[in-house]
């Protein structure tokens, strides 16, 4: 296989973005506001399944990525006093400086003992999140004021917290994400990720540096949890400590699951009907966290390639 | 109160931790250890255990220690069934894949969690001592409790330290830990095992959950931290080495009750989890394991 990747893809993934690049003109607002929010959490999921649906590494840890994100902006907004885009940059190179540091350490396991060792580095994270109180207000935390999240270009300017602006803005990361991990698993390196995913050993007999691809990996995992963090901060203007706790590191997994790991669309999916399904199951209960518990075992049990994973077995075999 | 007493106070502290965890940490060691399964959702077995000792003690209201007793018992066996069946439902049919079973017991925390926020909802239950009194030191009391609680811990870790070296069903469960095929060709029954095994691991999980409920009250969400440092003390001591595991609960309750006292605790808990993941990575066979080859 070359780098090259058919025009059907293409044509699969613009018509996506094109369908909810046109769904803002007939959504009415508590939807329009909800697809914003999924959005930017499902580019959290694309980021989440470059590592575990192409590089087969299962992260307990994600949150930590997505914190240093949403951090790294919202800290930077709200004390140093940086527009927008300094914090969304901020909040990328936070997210980026992590899974380097993190995947340098992490990478040295693999399987169960990753997992576990993920699980306690971003157990860590949450714990220095409410140790720097002071800073975070821990579980409490901050929100954003509407005059810091002014962006002025020229003399057009425009807030981010602006529904247009917030839904637009959520669709051009999804977009960058979507299609950053559509070239990535066809391109060269793409191919070794999954020939690394499929059989270690024999990828490193082959020649290739097995440790680097995985590092690659876990750093593009990363960095687009951290853009979605950050982007949610500015968007949404909350930051506080519950996007570190285990929860958000175990949600990923569920949504990528749900959808398909493996699979560039199955992120999105996956995090539509999870999203929907927690938002009208939490009218009815408290206990809508137990939908999260049921169809992680069902997942495991009865489908374990997902909704588009065992689509792409069955019917559409082309499906990236 | 000046220094001496001071530290006298946190070294009971601690090992009143120590106990208990070491109670927990067992359980989860020898799931880990016989079954290969990391169980993300032993945790709420302790959880559970707790919340049922509030439910049982609520049925013979007034005489605290008779519902103590019956808390004891009832909660272990419920817990024990409740494990059972989710081994026979859940991890059998994914044949104890690593990873998969993983997610699995992570599905199975939320499950256990919410369903008892939904029966029990999300306050905190007290439950009274079965016992009232206090030991008086020339400094401070201690509640007498607290002293059961290490007592009936030291029972419960002896028991199962019998049971593993010096009795039958203690060598069927060895033997598998050994060499799974080995003692099926044998005729060991090895499914029975590893259902009674993930059934006994989760009673001793309760049974902690139920020492600790008159000191710490019954609370939906207190499954997680009992499961970090069950974690916490499984790797220091050397995944799957039971000895390892008692050394390290000491050790890691000691000085948490120690550090705790004297300094903040999110600090000592950001230090010993890096610590471990450290250990994880770098020294994989545990600090007081022996190396596996």
């Amino acid at each position: 296989m070359t780098g090259v990747t058919p025009w059907r893809d293409w044509l699969l993934h613009l018509g996506v973005i094109a369908l909810l690049f046109g769904l803002q003109f007939v959504l009415p607002p508590y939807h329009y506001s909800n697809l914003s929010k999924i959005m930017v959490m499902a580019s959290f999921a694309i980021g989440y399944n470059v590592l575990l649906g192409y590089s087969g590494l299962l992260s307990l840890g994600h949150a930590m990525f997505f914190a240093a994100g949403l951090y790294g902006a919202g800290l930077t907004v709200y004390h140093l006093g940086f527009d927008p885009l300094s914090g969304f940059l901020a909040g990328l190179a936070a997210g980026l400086c992590l899974s380097i540091v993190i995947g340098m350490v992490a990478l040295r396991t693999s399987g169960v003992s990753f997992m576990i060792v993920t699980l306690m580095f971003a157990q860590a994270g949450y714990l220095l999140i409410l140790y720097f109180g002071e800073f975070t207000r821990g579980d409490e935390g901050f929100v954003l004021k509407e005059n810091l999240l002014r962006v002025v270009i020229g003399d057009w300017g425009f807030n981010l917290i602006e529904p247009v602006a917030r839904f637009n803005l959520a669709l051009l990361l999804f977009a960058v994400c979507l299609f950053g991990s559509l070239v990535l698993v066809r391109s060269a390196v793409g191919r070794v990720l999954i020939a690394v995913r499929e059989n270690e050993q024999r990828t490193t007999m082959l020649g290739y540096h097995a440790f680097l691809y995985k590092l690659l990996a876990l750093v593009i995992s990363g960095t687009m949890s951290g853009a979605a963090g950050a982007t949610y901060a500015l968007l949404f203007t909350y930051v506080g400590a519950t996007f570190g706790a285990i929860q958000y590191s175990i949600l990923p997994l569920l949504w990528v699951l749900l959808g398909g790991a493996g699979t560039t669309l199955g992120p999105l999916l996956g995090t539509i009907l999870m999203f929907y399904l927690v938002d009208v199951s939490s009218g009815e209960t408290s206990s809508y966290m137990l939908l999260v518990g049921a169809a992680l075992v069902i997942l495991v049990l009865w489908a374990p390639k997902g909704i588009l994973g065992t689509l792409r077995e069955k019917k559409v075999p082309w499906l990236p | 109160m000046s220094f001496g007493p001071h530290l006298l106070l946190a070294l009971l502290e601690g090992t009143v931790t120590a106990f208990v965890l070491a109670l927990t940490a067992l359980g989860l060691s020898l799931v880990f250890g016989v079954m290969r399964v990391v169980n993300v959702a032993h945790g709420e077995f302790f959880m559970l255990g707790a919340v049922l000792a509030w439910a049982f003690s609520n049925m013979v209201p007034g005489i605290p220690a008779l519902g103590f007793l019956l808390a004891l018992v009832g909660s272990a066996l419920v817990v024990g069934g409740v494990a059972f069946a989710a081994d026979r439902l859940i991890l059998r049919r994914l044949n104890y894949a690593p990873e998969a079973t993983i997610v699995a017991t992570i599905g199975l925390l939320y499950i256990i969690q919410q369903v008892v926020l939904t029966v029990y909802g999300p306050n905190a239950h007290p439950v009274v001592p079965p016992i009232n009194f206090r030991v008086v030191f020339p400094w401070f009391g201690y509640s007498g409790y607290k002293l059961v609680v290490i007592g009936a811990s030291a029972a419960m870790l002896a028991g199962t330290w019998y049971m593993l070296t010096r009795t039958r069903i203690g060598l069927v469960m060895r033997a598998t830990q050994f060499d799974r095929e080995t003692a099926q060709s044998f005729g060991i029954p090895v499914d029975r095992v590893y259902s009674a095994v993930f059934a006994l691991g989760a009673m001793l999980a309760a049974v902690a959950g139920v020492l600790v409920v008159p000191i710490q009250q019954a609370h939906y969400l207190m499954g997680l931290e009992p499961l970090l440092l069950s974690f916490i003390v499984v790797i220091l001591g050397g995944l799957g080495s039971l000895r390892g595991t008692l050394v390290a609960a000491f050790v890691i309750g000691i000085s948490d009750g120690v550090i705790s006292v004297f300094y903040s605790p999110t600090l000592a808990k950001i230090i010993a989890t890096l610590f471990v993941a450290l250990v994880l990575v770098f020294r994989s066979e545990g600090l007081f394991g022996e190396k596996r080859q």
